[in-house]
């Protein structure tokens, strides 16, 4: 990625053109901030560039990048996925539930949490096409619902093996290998598998969004509905479409989520949609594109995780967490609307 | 009437943007209870003194007095508060449908800094009864707006404007969304306000509205006054003033009169408005074209009137009429996004009855809806709203079956086409955004050239074009004509007679012989 912004930044040089200078700044401005933000703390505290700590940072980042993703396809048709931090929860509570109370095979298990997300998707995407709730309250709604629904089975409990349910058995199933190592394993005992499964996820979606002309129907009809079915697009099909798969990709995230932590929590997912809307949001400035872009969403994400990671390291007190976020968000949204305004036209 | 005091002088009212001169030393007088229409083709300069008169624009020259007295509104509040009403056409914006009518009503007393900040609610009905009266608005006014009739709407937006009572009154196209039991609604609130010695203005495209209100037409034409008629009115010449020659008219498209095109033909049909029963006559009653569209008793509404028409492979139809008279939704139902409900339409000899946009636009008929922002291009935000990713949107399907977008297939088929509508850019991948409004308005006829069409629907084609690009789109429309039926929709007759074979009257979801519709039979 960071290849990209040396041509650009050079090729405006020569010229010393004052506008071709601001517009790769714009262009790569986030991105620079990301390179400098690591030189920094590379320098305060060696430990922070190792190969390790990198994917570490890189594999906490990976659940919200994840969900980022979901979120910028229903951006990109002109929605607001706001359900995508309860989907990922309650799925992983169903993934929980078919290993360890029914004794299921990992397989079932992640199959459980991809028919989870399609169909919270599906409930999503027919609430908005066909009942004409907006985006917004329609996954609002979703959002409340699934996250009272993944209490239920458990009676509100976390499951992991010995839970007590609500009829008074005991949970005796037990998280398999196959399953833990989806979530702990590295690939080529370097990269974690989170981590391969969001760099697989992005990929596709770049491509999809960026260069296919199922992705032009995805921003048009985010850019002009009318305009696109008046051309001959099945917008409402689209909008379905991008609500499944943002769905199904927050599903697997809780799946991720259950492997890492080998049980159902309860507790998980708390902060995941706020975090991942943030990441979504940052997205917009990332490549100065100011639209949603799922490649921006995830460096988003990771910028968001370097910047944590860093500031730990160097003994910043966790409850400074969110205010930074909060900082980051609001920086990177006046970088994209105020200057967007100014030299857009 | 000549005895009454002036309401309203201009003088030498003088107005430019940029290049163009909007009003060239235009004269305008107003007298008490005098309703002067206000005629000219668009861009003759009407809307610009209709936004003089009413406060938005300054004149760059020129005189105004009101009453006597120099009148140089500020704002538009300004002009209320001197004595001019303004009523406009899109009344969605000056009325709040959530609130009831008594309180739509009372809307400007509410707001107006100063006013009682408190009113009992039978205080503030009786208030409201006292307006609504005077217009002779006879409904439930505790109602919500929302769910009462545009008339009504446009009554209550009337009540409001003369609540300030008013010395002026400017009405800009008040019919536009009425039917005509509506409409005689509304004159007759009028024409009590005419004895009470109210001077209004009346901007119309209506030839009814004119005749049946207006004491003195004024025609401008190029910013200048060009006529000024007296009632009766005589609207023929009015209007050969108004678009500078004879009206050409050519046959009518009534039920059977099928005309077969022929371009010879074109220059001998061009015929006065009087010289109509000659015309009709040259026109051959043919059988159904076997290639081309037929509608037989098509209807838009359940309780609307059949519509018999048909055109013609190669032929250009014009449908005009007012705003508001249901050109879009014929447009709309030709294309499939709207159901009829009832009658046939047959096109090239097979019955016609498309589902969707989608399934039209695979059978090659395509429709430029009106409103290029809101109905054919994309915001700048979407990333490829630029030349090539417009025109290759409706046919991405078609073109990369596989799903991967080629650029160099688009950007080959967008550089054709900037050449063949002489759309002036740097190139294919320039931003929409940053065109022209009439390159804008080519580019989203240029996608529906991109390839070739069974039938081209043009809903207000000509919609924020300049002369010039208006020229070289008509140019455009004929050389393309040859292989497909094209009909256009505008409200502008001028455009319609200047694109089209064969021009027809469309108002209340009905056919019109032209020239009978305007001479008001």
């Amino acid at each position: 990625m960071k290849i990209t912004v040396g041509p650009n930044a050079q090729a405006a040089l020569p010229r010393l053109s004052l506008a071709r200078l601001r517009g790769a700044l714009e262009r790569s401005g986030i991105v620079l901030l990301l390179v400098a933000l690591c030189a920094l703390f590379t320098w305060c505290e060696p430990a922070f560039f190792s190969v390790d700590n990198l994917f570490s940072i890189l594999q906490a980042a990976s659940i919200v990048a994840l969900l980022a993703v979901g979120v910028t396809i229903t951006l990109a048709v002109g929605g607001f996925d706001l359900s995508v931090g309860s989907i990922a929860a309650t799925a992983q509570m169903a993934a929980s539930y078919v290993l360890v109370v029914w004794h299921g095979s990992a397989l079932a298990a992640f199959a459980a949490c991809l028919a989870l997300g399609v169909g919270a998707g599906l409930f999503n995407g027919l609430l908005i096409t066909r009942l004409r709730v907006p985006d917004q309250l329609a996954t609002l709604g979703t959002l409340f619902l699934l996250a009272g629904l993944q209490l239920i089975p458990s009676g509100g409990r976390s499951l992991a093996t010995g839970t007590i349910m609500p009829d008074g058995s005991e949970a005796t199933g037990a998280f398999p290998a196959a399953f833990l190592a989806f979530g702990r394993a590295r690939w080529l005992d370097v990269v974690p598998v989170p981590v391969l499964v969001l760099a697989l996820i992005t990929v596709a979606a770049v491509l999809v969004l960026e260069f296919t002309r199922w992705g032009r129907v995805l921003y048009a009809t985010g850019g002009n509905e009318t305009a696109a079915r008046l051309a001959g697009a099945p917008t409402a099909r689209y909008r379905v479409g991008a609500y499944v798969a943002s769905g199904a990709i927050a599903s697997l995230g809780g799946a991720l989520i259950a492997a890492r932590v080998g049980r159902g929590d309860v507790g998980a997912g708390h902060s995941l949609l706020l975090d991942a809307v943030a990441a979504a949001l940052i997205g917009y400035a990332v490549w100065g594109l100011k639209r949603p872009n799922a490649l921006g969403a995830v460096t988003g994400a990771v910028f968001v995780g370097v910047l944590l990671n860093g500031l730990t390291m160097l003994n910043a007190p966790y409850y400074m967490q969110d205010f930074i976020k909060g900082g980051l968000l609001v920086a990177a949204l006046a970088f994209t609307f105020s200057i967007g305004q100014r030299h857009g036209r | 009437m000549s005895t009454a005091p002036v309401v309203l002088e201009a003088r030498a009212l003088s107005k430019r943007f940029g290049p163009t001169r909007a009003l060239d030393h235009f004269d305008l007088i107003v007298r008490a209870g005098e309703v002067v229409a206000l005629m000219g083709a668009n861009g003759a300069g009407k809307s610009t003194v209709v936004k003089i008169l009413s406060g938005v624009l300054r004149a760059d020259s020129g005189t105004l007095e009101l009453g006597g007295r120099a009148y140089e509104p500020a704002s538009t509040q300004h002009a209320k508060a001197l004595g001019v009403a303004t009523m406009h056409q899109a009344i969605a914006d000056a009325v709040v449908p959530t609130l009831s009518v008594a309180e739509n009503l009372l809307l400007e007393r509410t707001s107006r800094a100063g006013g009682r900040w408190f009113a009992s609610p039978a205080a503030r009905l009786r208030d409201a009864r006292e307006i609504a009266a005077r217009v002779g608005l006879a409904c439930d006014l505790r109602a919500p707006l929302a769910g009462q009739s545009v008339a009504t709407r446009q009554l209550v937006t009337l009540a409001r404007a003369l609540d300030a009572k008013p010395a002026l009154l400017l009405l800009d196209e008040p019919t536009a969304c009425l039917s005509a039991a509506e409409a005689d609604v509304l004159f007759a609130a009028l024409d009590a306000l005419r004895s009470q010695g109210v001077g209004i203005l009346l901007v119309s495209h209506r030839p009814a509205d004119l005749r049946r209100m207006a004491d003195r037409a004024v025609v401008l034409r190029d910013g200048r006054g060009a006529a000024v008629f007296d009632a009766p009115l005589d609207c023929d010449a009015a209007l050969a003033v108004m678009i500078g020659r004879a009206l050409p008219v050519r046959t009518s498209g009534h039920p059977g009169h099928a005309v077969q095109p022929d371009p010879s033909a074109r220059a001998v049909q061009r015929a006065s408005v009087s010289g109509l029963a000659h015309t009709r006559a040259i026109g051959r009653v043919n059988a159904p074209p076997a290639t081309g569209f037929r509608a037989d008793g098509l209807k838009l509404f359940a309780d609307a009137p059949g519509l018999d028409f048909s055109a013609a492979r190669g032929e250009i139809v014009a449908f005009t009429g007012p705003l508001g008279g249901g050109k879009s939704r014929l447009a709309r139902t030709l294309f499939g996004i709207e159901r009829p409900a009832g009658g046939t339409m047959t096109l090239d000899g097979t019955p016609w009855r498309p589902a969707s946009a989608a399934a039209a636009i695979a059978a090659n008929v395509f429709m430029l809806g009106e409103d290029r922002w809101a109905t054919s291009l994309f915001p700048d935000s979407v990333p490829f709203a630029s030349i090539d990713g417009t025109l290759s949107f409706p046919f991405l399907a078609r073109w990369f079956r596989s799903g991967r977008v080629l650029r160099e297939r688009e950007q080959a088929a967008a550089r054709d086409a900037i050449h063949d509508m002489t759309v002036r850019c740097r190139g294919p991948a320039d931003r929409v955004v940053n065109l022209s409004g009439g390159n804008q308005q080519k580019v989203a006829l240029a996608r529906w050239h991109v390839e070739p069409a069974r039938m081209l629907l043009l809903d207000e084609p000509f919609q924020g074009v300049d002369v010039g690009a208006r020229a070289e789109i008509v140019e455009v429309l004929r050389t393309h004509a040859a292989q497909r039926v094209t009909l256009v929709f505008v409200s502008d007759l001028e455009e319609a007679l200047e694109v089209a074979d064969r021009v027809l009257y469309f108002d209340r979801l009905r056919i019109d012989n032209l020239n009978d519709a305007l001479a008001g039979t």
